[in-house]
């Protein structure tokens, strides 16, 4: 397929059949993310990254044979040795019998919180979901790093003056779709927050909830321009905001370290442990979901304010 | 009163599925782009009215019917926006509808008794 | 009666997959794609009501949601300049 926007749309769908996958397996967290990120972000994401490479792919020079047959030989190699692994979901499998009866036993004790996957993912597991934090950082800094706009240096008055006449022509088409839109907008942050501290009880978390606050602030982006999404949210905050979650994230552990406990043991930050990890949950759910939707916001702006700058300049000279 | 709410429930539902499959043959046998829009359009919003307002009767239970109306209500704003967002954009790209031609239409009208 | 109206929706997705494969024009692609998001939020809900867990509500209502953003988000990438100049080239 040469067409890149088709691709683009053909990922979108796959993403949506995954997660319908999920939900017939019974996996709701799982199938929660995979709807908003795979189906969501990414599909916008894209769409931002191709307007500043053009539409179809480049032609390929020669057939890349040899690429394709290492390909095989390793999926083959890595199938056969699969072939040995217990039959999916047997009962038999060591994560049946050792991991996940403890998990299933015991959290409601140890944790308090009904939702497994949440007091797995935030508890049990936390030091992975740190390096998932760090990982969504390191990704918004490297877009940072590559693609940071040169902002022209013009006086203020100058810029309102360009913002009202730039808002006016181009935008002036999406009157219906501006005045829904401000009907949605504090709906989709609402539902973020909701999303975001209902992790707990039901399907949820931080990683959800940053994806919708991010997808809220780019649906207004898109309708309301980029120089009047500039001038609601400062790039500068939003880039101490992507910093200071990974802060509370590290906090929370240090702070259990420098209680005489191990890094990121939450029983360490009250006195009824169970009190304990729910506080420590809040938090790094906290610190996640501020990263998430920060990051997510800092690679739309670096994405379509290059786009802008190129079509300001081609106006600027024509 | 149960077997009430049951068998309006499943009338809503069934209306809602056969409005459902309409508009998928809408779909694929219309001719041309504005009117397959109609049929997604159209019997989008109503299909999913009806079997939400199906689901709601069958699980009188307070949360669920107020995320049922929450569903319902965002569907009721936002898809016919879609819709108008789609049909701007394409005839903002010079994308014509079929027309009738005049002499077509006069042949006709003579034609019939 | 649940499962039926299951089993008619997915009949519908499976058809909007065929207009979305075949569709002449560009934007026959992204209606066929708009129609495929809305019959997923109701096949989800659906779903959960068969299953006997009403938590998958809330994942309706997030890609209700998403799915609008990415339409509207679509339409907005296809009238940039990039493509315009594409399309006139093609005239």
């Amino acid at each position: 397929m040469k067409d890149l926007f088709a691709v683009i749309m053909l990922s979108g769908i796959y993403g949506l059949l995954s997660a319908s996958f999920f939900v017939a397996m019974d996996a709701v967290d799982v199938a929660f993310t995979e709807a908003s990120v795979g189906a969501g972000i990414s599909t916008l994401l894209m769409l931002a990254a191709i307007t500043m490479t053009g539409r179809s792919e480049h032609p390929v020079r020669h057939k890349p044979v040899l690429a394709l047959a290492v390909v095989i030989v390793t999926g083959s190699l890595l199938i056969y040795g699969t072939l040995d692994m217990p039959y999916f979901g047997s009962a038999e499998a060591p994560v049946h019998q050792h991991v996940a009866p403890r998990y299933i036993n015991d959290s409601m004790q140890e944790v308090g919180v009904p939702n497994i996957v949440t007091s797995v993912l935030a508890s049990y597991r936390g030091f992975d979901t740190f390096g998932e934090v760090v990982v969504i950082f390191t990704a918004g800094m490297g877009v940072l790093a590559l693609l940071s706009v040169v902002r022209h240096p013009k006086g203020v008055a100058g810029d309102i003056e360009e913002i009202d006449s730039l808002n006016k022509s181009m935008h002036e088409e999406h009157l219906i779709l501006r005045i829904v839109a401000k009907m949605l907008i504090p709906f989709i942050l609402l539902f973020a927050l909701y999303v975001q501290f209902h992790g707990d009880y039901g399907p949820g978390g931080g990683f959800q909830a940053g994806v919708i606050f991010a997808a809220a602030i780019i649906l207004y982006t898109m309708l309301f321009g980029m120089s009047t999404a500039r001038r609601v949210i400062n790039q500068s905050l939003i880039q101490l905001f992507a910093a200071i979650g990974v802060l509370v994230y590290g906090s929370v552990g240090v702070i259990s370290l420098l209680e005489g406990k191990h890094f990121l043991d939450y029983s360490a930050l009250s006195a009824d442990p169970v009190a304990g990890q729910h506080l420590g949950i809040l938090l790094i759910e906290l610190g996640v979901g501020i990263t998430v939707a920060s990051v997510m916001v800092i690679i739309f702006f670096n994405f379509a304010g290059r786009k802008d700058d190129q079509q300001n300049k081609e106006n600027n000279e024509s | 009163m149960d077997s009430l709410l049951n068998i309006s429930s499943a009338l809503f539902l069934l209306i809602g599925s056969f409005l459902c499959i309409s508009g998928g043959v809408g779909i694929l046998r219309f001719p041309d782009f504005y009117t397959r829009m109609h049929a997604a359009g159209v019997t989008d919003t109503l299909a999913t009215a009806m079997i939400l307002i199906g689901l709601m009767l069958q699980n009188p239970d307070g949360l669920v019917i107020l995320k049922l109306m929450m569903i319902l209500l965002m569907t009721l704003i936002i898809s016919p926006t879609a819709s108008h967002a789609l049909a701007s954009a394409a005839v903002h790209n010079n994308l014509m509808p079929e027309l009738d031609k005049k002499e077509d239409n006069e042949k006709v009208t003579s034609s019939n008794p | 009666m649940l499962i039926a109206a299951t089993v008619a929706i997915l009949v519908v997705m499976i058809m909007s997959i065929i207009r979305a494969i075949m569709g002449p024009t560009f934007y026959d692609r992204i209606l066929a794609v708009n129609m495929f998001g809305t019959k997923t939020v109701l096949l989800i809900s659906l779903l959960g009501f068969v299953m006997g867990r009403p938590e998958f509500l809330d994942i309706a209502i997030v890609y209700a949601l998403i799915n609008f953003i990415s339409v509207i988000g679509v339409l907005h990438y296809s009238d940039s300049s990039v493509f315009k100049r594409g399309s006139q080239q093609k005239k």
